[in-house]
């Protein structure tokens, strides 16, 4: 009661000095609490769709993100084919019989020109001129060649006669068609001419569009109508497995020790502040290890799986042991004195009845480190798995490149078609990952139901 | 296996298989011997220990130390037989600079490595050029040497994994305690696993200090750590026009400092309000959708946001600041932070949705009680309960965004420009790293040490921001437990 005396006596004496405040001297407390309640409630519902439209905010983030790359990668699966009419004669060829070895070495590039030209007389019956020759050639794929080759070889009864035969266009040509323009109209880097000659062939129904197999088959390429993944998806799984060798035993080794057998003292505090820190050391710098240490004092081979690995292992060991740890440290302590009572031995405590009760959680964990060793790119690029490789890699000290490097590499090429190149690689990547973390979902959920 | 390890380690490979098969075996045979010794399979009662721990403890001394004896050959081989062959070169080769010598080497191990015995014994005889034919005998000894180091490793190993059984099996009797020693052992390996981590921070230290004192030696550190024009191209001859290079790193922070900034500006209120929202307001249901959507945006690899900013975001911002009359850099520190931030958005919601779900509910309803509104609660109450958590939170973000790589690899310039304006073009130290690392180099000059000096500077800058973080958040557990 004194409390209310007092404020009405002070909004007395307010009253004297300003004016403006006689409404509230007139309201109790709760009229008061009243009044601003409707300025409360909008605040509230204010902070509210603020918190809301941040959650949509990041949704929408993640469906940008995905939809434009998958948006963007949809032109490279697909690939546009043309049959050509090939004319396999033997003075063309430059070779006298069809027998394996003069097909092996007979020109193939000037049977395709000059079927080319065939096909292409200029309505005013003159010769095709120099510059337009070229500008023809270009129209097709520089891999055209060797398909001519791989068909006469594999049916040696063509020798001497026409054939079709479907051979891949140019990545220009291909980004082209792939972007509709209306026929004959020049665009991209085609020429007015160039365009004629494709609504020619589209006319007479030469031009199909199939799904492309090689960008699963082949190896990187400069021509990006032939570019593929298959060697940094190899140089991929071999870095992985490497990864996966080494920090499983030695991340749930260290984690075993930490959370069972180390006293507590100085050394094993040093030990864990060691692993927190490392967990949050940028990637580069573990980069900045393994070309310093493995590779120049060591003299393992730059650009190998085997050295990648390494580096990954030592980045990924922190998120296995803290992982590992946590999952061990939920093992019910009942178990391990249950088998104490009954006279085992601490080792055989850990081996036999703590590492099985804690392995869904530590399987777990090691998958979230592989899956961020996966999308790892920064330490890779520093011991040199960012070379341009032909060849799919066989073993772990073959040079070899991996998927995220590649996207890298490719994000870099100025040429159209690797624009799709990319972000299709990107899909690969982003489904590996989906498969992992979806394999580590599945395994603690039956794990768990045990 | 042995197909991965490949065709040029044939030796190496063949020699840890039969290692491993040695060491199977020996389980066997350390089994059987117990068995020997009790008197047969029906008096195994009798041994103190089960057969089975006899078995495991001699597979464990089979295989570690030949083990051990491979790695320690393996990583100093190279090293010796280098000294080696250097020893049987001529004088006046041995007399080359390190440089050169290192590149006269490389000649000669590559010869090594293609060529044949023989022809590299046709070569020495049909050759009348002298220095090429000391090319060819080098090799040729080089040959000779690593088939004797591939001897004396085979040799070694496989006599250390038969005498070590040997000896161990010479041992065992009824009371002989196999299962204390192989635990012993195993103690020991669980204690191995654990320091590699210190190994690594030591390692880590040792690669970027050593690398760093020799950079400094030819730029002083003042000069790096105060000057304020970066250009590392150094002169490939001594009388080329301004090839000297200048190694000051001021506008290397700026621009990492303009583009975590930028990051911060989008990911701290976001994420903020994200925490807020899932853990006070939203549903269970929303909850767990939410949840795992946007840890999406954490799981997607830093290559891929590279890509997304420097070919969708960075041409939109362009586009819109060219609208507004503006100029704007195709590669914008606008476009790499906004996706920086986006990246890191998760981090910050997760890590502060943990401080603020630990703040005490009495706390949390005692506000309530009291009739505030679930508004004022979160700002009056939660949030500065959770500060600490949520400051430690932000530093952790920090830490990150200072060392995230592949987005300003691909997003921000290579134009080391002094400016605070976000549509202009900056580098910062990774993108440094990455560009003076990949590529041509030798080892030895400022260039590429320099990116080891940035490596440091980047190594102490995140790790002290980890620990103040750490040392924030343990600050404020203690106030409540």
């Amino acid at each position: 009661m004194t409390n209310l005396e007092n404020n009405s006596i002070k909004n007395k004496n307010m009253r004297n000095t300003d004016s403006s405040t006689t409404l509230s001297t007139t309201l109790s407390t709760t009229d008061k609490v009243a009044l601003s309640l409707k300025k409360r409630h909008k605040k509230e519902k204010r902070f509210k769709s603020f918190g809301l439209s941040a959650v949509i905010f990041g949704f929408m983030l993640v469906l940008v993100l995905i939809s434009d790359i998958t948006f963007k990668a949809l032109p490279a699966f697909h690939q546009h084919w043309v049959k050509v009419e090939v004319n396999y004669k033997n003075t063309w060829l430059n070779i006298e019989d069809s027998s394996k070895q003069s097909l092996s070495k007979a020109n193939y590039r000037s049977v395709l020109k000059k079927s080319l030209y065939q096909m292409f007389p200029t309505t005013s019956g003159k010769k095709l001129s120099r510059k337009d020759k070229r500008q023809l050639f270009q129209l097709f794929s520089t891999n055209a060649e060797f398909t001519l080759k791989d068909t006469l070889m594999a049916s040696p009864e063509h020798f001497n006669k026409q054939v079709n035969v479907w051979i891949r266009l140019d990545d220009d040509v291909d980004s082209y068609l792939k972007e509709g323009f209306s026929s004959g109209e020049a665009g991209l880097r085609l020429s007015q001419q160039q365009a004629q000659w494709i609504a020619q062939l589209n006319s007479e129904q030469r031009i199909e569009s199939r799904f492309n197999v090689s960008f699963f088959t082949n190896s990187d390429s400069r021509e990006p109508e032939l570019a593929g993944i298959k060697g940094a998806l190899t140089g991929t799984l071999l870095t992985m497995f490497v990864t996966l060798l080494l920090s499983f035993p030695l991340g749930v080794a260290g984690a075993l020790y930490l959370e069972e057998f180390a006293p507590k003292n100085r050394w094993t505090d040093l030990i864990e502040i060691n692993i927190n820190n490392l967990a949050a050391v940028p990637s580069i710098v573990f980069g900045l290890l393994g070309l310093a240490i493995i590779i120049n004092v060591f003299g393992l081979p730059r650009s190998a799986p085997l050295v990648g690995g390494i580096v990954l292992t030592l980045m990924t060991l922190p998120t296995i042991i803290i992982a590992s740890r946590a999952a061990i440290k939920a093992v019910p302590p009942s178990i391990r004195e249950a088998a104490l009572g009954l006279g085992a031995s601490k080792m055989q405590v850990t081996f036999s009845h703590v590492l099985p009760q804690a392995m869904p959680g530590i399987i777990t964990g090691a998958i979230i480190g592989i899956a961020q060793a996966l999308g790892e790119t920064a330490p890779l690029l520093m011991i040199g798995m960012v070379a341009f490789i032909v060849d799919v890699p066989t073993s772990i000290v073959d040079s070899a490149t991996v998927l995220p490097v590649q996207i890298f590499l490719w994000a870099d090429s100025p040429e159209r078609a690797f624009l799709a190149k990319t972000s299709a690689a990107i899909l690969v990547l982003l489904a590996l990952l989906l498969v992992i973390n979806v394999t580590a979902t599945v395994l603690r959920s039956k794990f768990e139901k045990k | 296996m042995a197909l991965l390890l490949g065709f040029k380690n044939m030796n190496s490979s063949l020699l840890f298989f039969t290692l491993i098969s040695l060491t199977l075996f020996s389980y066997w045979f350390g089994l059987q011997r117990s068995l020997k010794v009790a008197g047969g399979a029906e008096h195994k009662k009798d041994l103190t220990c089960l057969p089975e721990q006899f078995g495991l403890l001699t597979a464990m001394v089979c295989g570690l130390p030949a083990l051990i004896t491979l790695l320690i050959f393996n990583s100093a081989e190279q090293i010796v037989i280098e000294q080696l062959l250097t020893t049987t070169l001529p004088t006046s080769i041995q007399a080359f600079s390190s440089i050169d010598l290192g590149l006269y080497l490389n000649n000669i191990r590559s010869m090594a490595l293609s060529e044949t015995t023989q022809s590299l014994l046709v070569g020495i005889t049909n050759n009348s050029n002298l220095a090429l034919q000391e090319q060819y005998k080098a090799a040729l000894t080089l040959q000779e040497l690593n088939q004797q180091a591939i001897w004396l490793k085979t040799g070694l190993v496989l006599v250390i994994a038969c005498v070590s059984v040997i000896v161990l099996v010479r041992k065992f009797s009824l009371t002989f305690q196999a299962r204390q020693k192989s635990e012993t052992i195993v103690r020991l390996l669980l204690v191995a696993s654990s320091v590699i981590a210190i190994l690594t921070t030591f390692g880590i230290v040792i690669s970027v200090l050593f690398e760093s004192i020799h950079f400094f030696k030819s730029v002083p550190i003042a000069d790096f750590m105060f000057g304020t024009q970066w250009s590392p191209q150094t002169a490939m001859r001594t009388d080329q026009v301004g090839g000297s290079g200048s190694f000051g790193a001021i506008p290397l922070f700026a621009g990492t400092m303009l583009i975590t900034f930028i990051a911060m500006l989008l990911a701290v209120p976001v994420g903020l309000m994200i925490a807020i929202y899932l853990s006070q307001y939203a549903s269970a249901k929303l909850r767990a959708f939410a949840k795992p959507m946007l840890e999406v945006l954490a799981g997607i690899p830093t290559v891929v946001y590279g890509f997304f900013a420097a070919l969708t975001v960075a041409p939109v911002i362009r586009n819109v600041g060219e609208s507004f009359g503006l100029s704007v850099a195709s590669e914008s520190a606008l476009a790499a932070g906004l996706v920086m931030g986006t990246m890191i958005i998760p981090f910050v919601s997760s890590l502060s949705e943990d401080a603020i779900s630990a703040v005490p509910n009495a706390l949390k309803e005692a506000s309530l009680g009291m009739g505030a509104t679930k508004s004022e609660t979160v700002i009056k109450v939660l949030i500065p309960a959770a500060l600490p958590g949520i400051v430690g939170a932000i530093l952790l973000a920090i830490s990150r965004a200072i060392g995230e790589t592949m987005i300003v690899v691909m997003a921000a310039g290579m134009a080391a420009n002094l400016t605070a304006n976000p549509l202009d073009s900056v580098t910062t130290v990774t993108v440094q790293i990455v560009t003076l690392l990949t590529g041509d180099q030798e080892f030895d000059s400022p260039k590429t040490l320099a990116a080891f000096a940035l490596g440091l500077m980047l190594f102490i800058t995140t790790l002290g921001l980890n620990i103040l973080a750490l040392k924030v958040v343990r600050k404020y557990r203690e106030q409540y437990d």
